[in-house]
């Protein structure tokens, strides 16, 4: 099968520093991958790179077949990418539905011409583009506060708007970057359950999350970051059980320990 | 039209015309901002659109109904030429560099014969009507409001708020920043165009850092939530001297001050109102 995202070679270095060192990695369609690491792995720094809000150094972006790694941010959206930031970054000052349509953006065509001088086609285009943003707003459960300022949302709402914001194009890879953080347990499973539907519907999803329960429930596939490099990749069952991986998280004396203790027939982590 | 109303449109035709076309001005500066580009070359695209259009009518004979659309090429080219190299810059850096770019234009203007030097040109037939002025002013603005209710509009204000977020949703943020320019480009020309045709003389000093600043603060002032508000700063800030004649000396001072306090008091300027972007 070819991926859907192909990675080779990606490099980010900064002064006296590689964030990310040469990853080579495949997302294949359907399902959701999942990029963990310690802090500072360059999880947040791959993100960039892939959806071209950073120039990587070295190495190249493959999107469905499309080397994309020259392509800025706005053609990659284009092209079927979305994304969700780490710290929230909703629009705060337009309404909660302003948001989901800002979103809408690459899925209508009607340009100046059609626009300013309201073109047959512009009207039916806004009201599609306003029904699709009403449903993406139905599945996080934002409906009801549709036409409030986002910057008047919870914190948790404003995740959820920015979920919903970068799921209505229905793209087909889907860049969460750490979902559940700041979430309670029943919010990260109300986001877990809306994460394998839009699975459901087609999106591709891959996924930085520190919350682990989260992480090995929902993926098919995890990806192991640590100092920039690739340390693993595996599906979530092996990855738990990797000697490296434990290593990466709890230093090599735990990891040793664990290791001693799973020949005991302990649990690993 | 009733003998009153022509009488008084007589007596104030100078103060009639200038609001028609501090207005355009205005909404020259309301595109850049709306886009979060803080570009404060509007007096130049002023300036080039009056001298151009000067010159066409005055050198060339050309009739004032081909001047007018013309008015707007110079300005736009010049905006392609500083568009590339400037977009890449935001903030206060933006605003440096355009009104650097215009005061070199005004230097030029001084220095340079053909357009008469520090003298200006003069003997500019008067041949914009106030129709023309009040019927593209009105123009400008319907079609600036449905460009604001729409995507289109839609993606501005999100790059006002978050670049980086709007680029991420396929908001082509360089394609409109340039467009904006463009926009702000044509509008001040054709303003100055209006402007050269009523005043009959046209001179450097008019194009300078001082009316830059003036065309921000009808901004400022309005607010940059629909097109009606800059247009709104800009009628409040050219009527404030004719009712405050005896300020006038100190006019720049009081602009500054309004700035200030609006700045302060009014941070979406006096019509605070969005625009709604719901389709019925």
């Amino acid at each position: 099968m070819t991926p859907l995202l192909q990675l080779d070679g990606l490099t980010r270095r900064y002064a006296g520093l590689v964030a990310v060192d040469g990853v080579d990695m495949q997302v294949v369609p359907g399902g959701v991958h999942a990029v963990i690491g310690p802090n500072g792995a360059g999880k947040t720094t791959l993100f960039n790179l892939v959806s071209g809000l950073v120039v990587p150094s070295a190495g190249r972006i493959v999107l469905d077949g499309q080397d994309v790694t020259a392509l800025p941010p706005e053609r990659r959206a284009a092209l079927g990418l979305g994304r969700t930031f780490q710290n929230i970054r909703v629009f705060a000052g337009m309404t909660v539905l302003e948001n989901v349509l800002t979103g809408l953006h690459v899925r209508m065509r009607c340009g100046l011409p059609g626009v300013v001088l309201r073109l047959p086609g512009f009207r039916a285009e806004e009201r599609r583009a306003v029904a699709r943003a009403r449903a993406a707003l139905d599945l996080v459960g934002l409906v009801d506060e549709a036409d409030q300022p986002a910057g008047a949302l919870s914190y948790g709402d404003q995740r959820r708007l920015e979920i919903a914001r970068s799921m209505a194009p229905e793209p087909r890879l889907l860049l969460l970057d750490e979902p559940a953080a700041g979430m309670n347990p029943a919010e990260t499973e109300g986001l877990a359950a809306l994460i394998r539907q839009l699975s459901g519907l087609g999106t591709t999803v891959l996924l930085v999350e520190h919350d682990m329960g989260f992480v090995m429930d929902l993926s098919d596939q995890v990806t192991v970051l640590n100092f920039g490099r690739r340390i693993f990749e595996g599906p979530p069952a092996v990855v738990r059980q990797e000697p490296a991986v434990i290593e990466a998280y709890l230093g090599h004396k735990v990891a040793a320990r664990l290791a001693a203790g799973a020949r005991a027939g302990v649990r690993g982590v | 039209m009733p003998p009153w109303l022509d009488d008084l449109l007589w007596t104030y035709q100078n103060l009639v015309h200038a609001l028609g076309v501090n207005g355009l001005l205005a909404l020259s500066m309301y595109v850049v901002l709306a886009v979060g580009q803080l570009s404060l070359g509007q007096a130049a695209f002023m300036g080039l659109g009056a001298y151009s259009s000067a010159l066409m009518t005055l050198k060339l004979k050309l009739p004032f109904l081909a001047v007018l659309p013309l008015s707007a090429v110079v300005p736009v080219l010049f905006a392609l030429a500083i568009g590339v190299p400037t977009l890449r810059l935001s903030g206060v850096y933006l605003a440096i560099a355009t009104i650097g770019l215009g005061e070199v234009l005004r230097a030029a203007y001084l220095n340079t014969d053909l357009l008469g030097g520090a003298l200006g040109l003069s003997g500019i037939p008067e041949r914009a009507e106030t129709w023309m002025i009040y019927g593209l002013l009105a123009l400008a603005i319907l079609a600036l409001w449905m460009v604001g209710r729409s995507r289109i509009g839609r993606g501005m204000e999100a790059m006002r708020e978050d670049e980086t977020a709007a680029q991420v949703m396929g908001v082509p943020v360089r394609r409109y920043k340039m467009g904006a320019l463009l926009a702000s480009a044509v509008l001040a020309g054709v303003a100055g165009c209006l402007s050269a045709h009523v005043s009959s003389f046209i001179s450097p000093g008019e194009y300078g850092f001082e009316p830059a600043v003036t065309i921000l603060s009808y901004a400022l002032l309005g607010g940059i939530g629909t097109p009606l508000a800059p247009v709104l700063g800009a009628w409040v800030l050219t009527l404030l001297p004719e009712l405050l004649r005896g300020i006038s000396d100190v006019r720049l001072v009081v602009n500054g001050l309004i700035i200030v306090v609006a700045v302060l008091f009014l941070p979406n300027g006096l019509l605070a109102l969005r625009m709604k972007r719901r389709a019925a």
